[in-house]
């Protein structure tokens, strides 16, 4: 239903929608179209694409390399949301009673967000590396050295900014409740797991959904850390892809296809998962 | 986040400041350590990361000047800051605008919009970004000014989405007793509704500025790389083509890179957590 004042405004579409619509059909619409259509063609620049139906998902499916970075994003993504969600929450916890320089502790767990993929990759490089080395080891010597490595970080990086969300959502749970809780004698784990966690689960809700998609999004910091090394075992699904694209002459069709299957993947997990922990959300 | 007035006592008071204390300092020691190893030779920073640089492992600036030689960093730097200012302002007007004709307008037009820029969130780089930056080749947008219109087509469905929450949130009143006094809309929208909008301006603002500002893939690929440069592809470009990296240019440069996020955060931080719970929504 548009009102007497929508209509007057409906008029002004060309002042206020369409600057946003046009960069929208630029940065967005007609890469995603012509995205979905040259994942059925053969081509090595846009315009030289011919059509060759499913060939490029047929070659997709059967590079094993593509299953085992996917097989190791599914792997990253369930472990980074479980020790991310958990720290942090655990973190938010205690920083909302009254600990002396619970200010601070916030603002240190949080400066890590700002810093982009590519130097916290670096960062991590150095540290981890000196570390390793005092058993003769690098980040690059093995597979599982990249992985736990990429974990580490990404922990490091992420725990406050889901903690800053958890500290939000447990300051909004009402004193009240807990203080009757207390009256009727319950314990500080009763209160924690039967009151407060179903209260927060539109935060937890929102920090899994994050810190799921970030998982499987992730790239920047595997490049940065390890670059896929050694010989693209430690890389993830998105760089797979990139390096599909611009590291093999006469791939970037199966390149395409590998980015909508990674985009269906990403859509379905991101849906189940909203699902999911919806239904599980209680009103005080 | 200031209500620690009436927070809960907690037993230990002591020892949990001593632990926060200890896992704070662990917190900070990968940059710190970068630091440190930013004054070394190149050579001792790889063999001994952990020693402190002394004696003859003291290089001095020598590594920031090898570092910003090397990278052009401060014109890095500088495209940086256009891109990434011109890309907020640029999406902070035109969404906010998009969203509130969206939410006032309210017919199918309005609302396939809408239904577009949700989609538009859930939608991974990867899937697009060969497509993209060819396109922006294409068109010229290869440059700082251009991925202006590229970041606001790509990122405009978040900011769309959190502006027409905050939009629904506006009581239309004002707004028709305005139009009856015979202001324009634009007019009504800039004097009346912008105002309204503007904390939720500011949160949007800072959310926008950390992605844009830290994003590699895409100006990687859009931009013209032998005119411009972002900090995160200088960085990335000191690793060269096989292998052997400069770790004290490399180590300059991160410092450089880290610091003035740091001095940005210590005086908006009360606006950046406001920015990560106005992005805290379901998508």
């Amino acid at each position: 239903m548009t009102t007497t004042s929508g209509k007057t405004i409906r008029r002004w579409w060309a002042l206020f929608a369409l600057p946003t619509f046009l960069a929208f059909i630029i940065g967005f619409i007609v890469p995603f179209i012509l995205g979905v259509y040259l994942s059925f063609c053969d081509f090595n620049t846009i315009k030289d694409a011919t059509p060759i139906g499913f060939k490029n998902y047929a070659k997709a499916f059967q590079d094993s390399e593509f299953w085992v970075a996917l097989g190791q994003t599914v792997s990253f993504a369930i472990v980074t949301t479980i020790i991310i969600n958990v720290v942090g929450f655990a973190i938010a916890y205690m920083l909302t009673k009254a600990i002396r320089g619970a200010t601070i502790f916030r603002s240190i767990f949080f400066m890590p967000n700002l810093i982009g993929g590519i130097i916290l990759g670096w960062v991590w490089q150095l540290l981890l590396n000196g570390i390793l080395q005092q058993w003769g080891a690098s980040l690059t010597l093995s597979k599982n050295y990249g992985f736990w490595g990429l974990v580490i970080l990404v922990c490091w990086q992420q725990i406050g900014y889901m903690m800053i969300i958890y500290i939000a959502g447990l300051q909004a749970v009402p004193t009240d409740i807990l203080e009757a809780a207390e009256v009727d004698g319950a314990n500080g784990r009763q209160k924690l797991f039967d009151i407060i966690i179903p209260l927060m689960m539109p935060s937890i809700t929102v920090c899994t959904f994050l810190t799921i998609t970030n998982g499987f999004k992730m790239f920047d910091q595997n490049l940065a850390l390890t670059g896929g090394a050694p010989a693209n075992e430690s890389e993830l699904v998105a760089l797979n892809i990139y390096r599909t694209f611009y590291d093999r002459m006469g791939f970037e069709g199966v390149g395409q296809a590998k980015a909508v299957i990674f985009f269906i993947i990403v859509a379905i997990v991101a849906m189940l998962q909203n699902k999911l922990t919806t239904s599980r959300e209680v009103q005080a | 986040m200031n209500s620690d007035m009436n927070a809960e006592k907690v037993r230990h008071p002591v020892l949990w400041t001593t632990l926060f204390t200890i896992l704070s300092l662990l917190w900070i020691y990968p940059i710190v350590l970068v630091l440190i190893n930013s004054f070394k030779n190149k050579t001792y920073i790889a063999s001994n990361p952990f020693s402190w640089p002394s004696g003859k492992e003291f290089a001095g600036w020598s590594n920031f000047t090898t570092g910003v030689s090397r990278t052009n960093f401060f014109a890095s730097f500088g495209w940086t800051v256009v891109i990434t200012v011109g890309s907020v302002a640029l999406i902070l007007l035109c969404t906010s605008m998009a969203a509130w004709w969206i939410v006032r307008v309210n017919d199918w037009v309005a609302k396939t919009l809408y239904t577009l820029f949700l989609f538009n969130m859930i939608v991974p780089f990867q899937m697009v970004m060969y497509t993209l930056s060819g396109l922006a080749d294409d068109l010229g947008l290869n440059t700082p000014w251009g991925l202006w219109i590229v970041y606001l087509g790509f990122g405009a469905g978040l900011a769309v989405f959190i502006f027409t929450g905050a939009v629904k949130g506006i009581p239309r009143d004002l707004e028709e007793s305005a139009m009856i006094d015979g202001a324009s809309v634009p007019r009504i929208f800039f004097q009346i509704i912008v105002p309204l909008l503007r904390p939720t301006i500011v949160s949007v603002g800072i959310l926008e500025t950390m992605w844009i500002w830290n994003d590699y893939l895409l100006p990687y690929l859009s931009l013209d790389t032998n005119r411009f440069m972002t900090i995160s592809i200088a960085v990335q470009y000191l690793k060269g083509g096989y292998g052997s990296v400069d770790m004290g240019a490399m180590m300059a440069c991160l410092v450089l890179a880290i610091l003035p996020i740091v001095i940005f955060y210590l005086f908006c931080q009360k606006y950046i957590v406001k920015g990560v719970l106005a992005g805290a929504v379901k998508g």
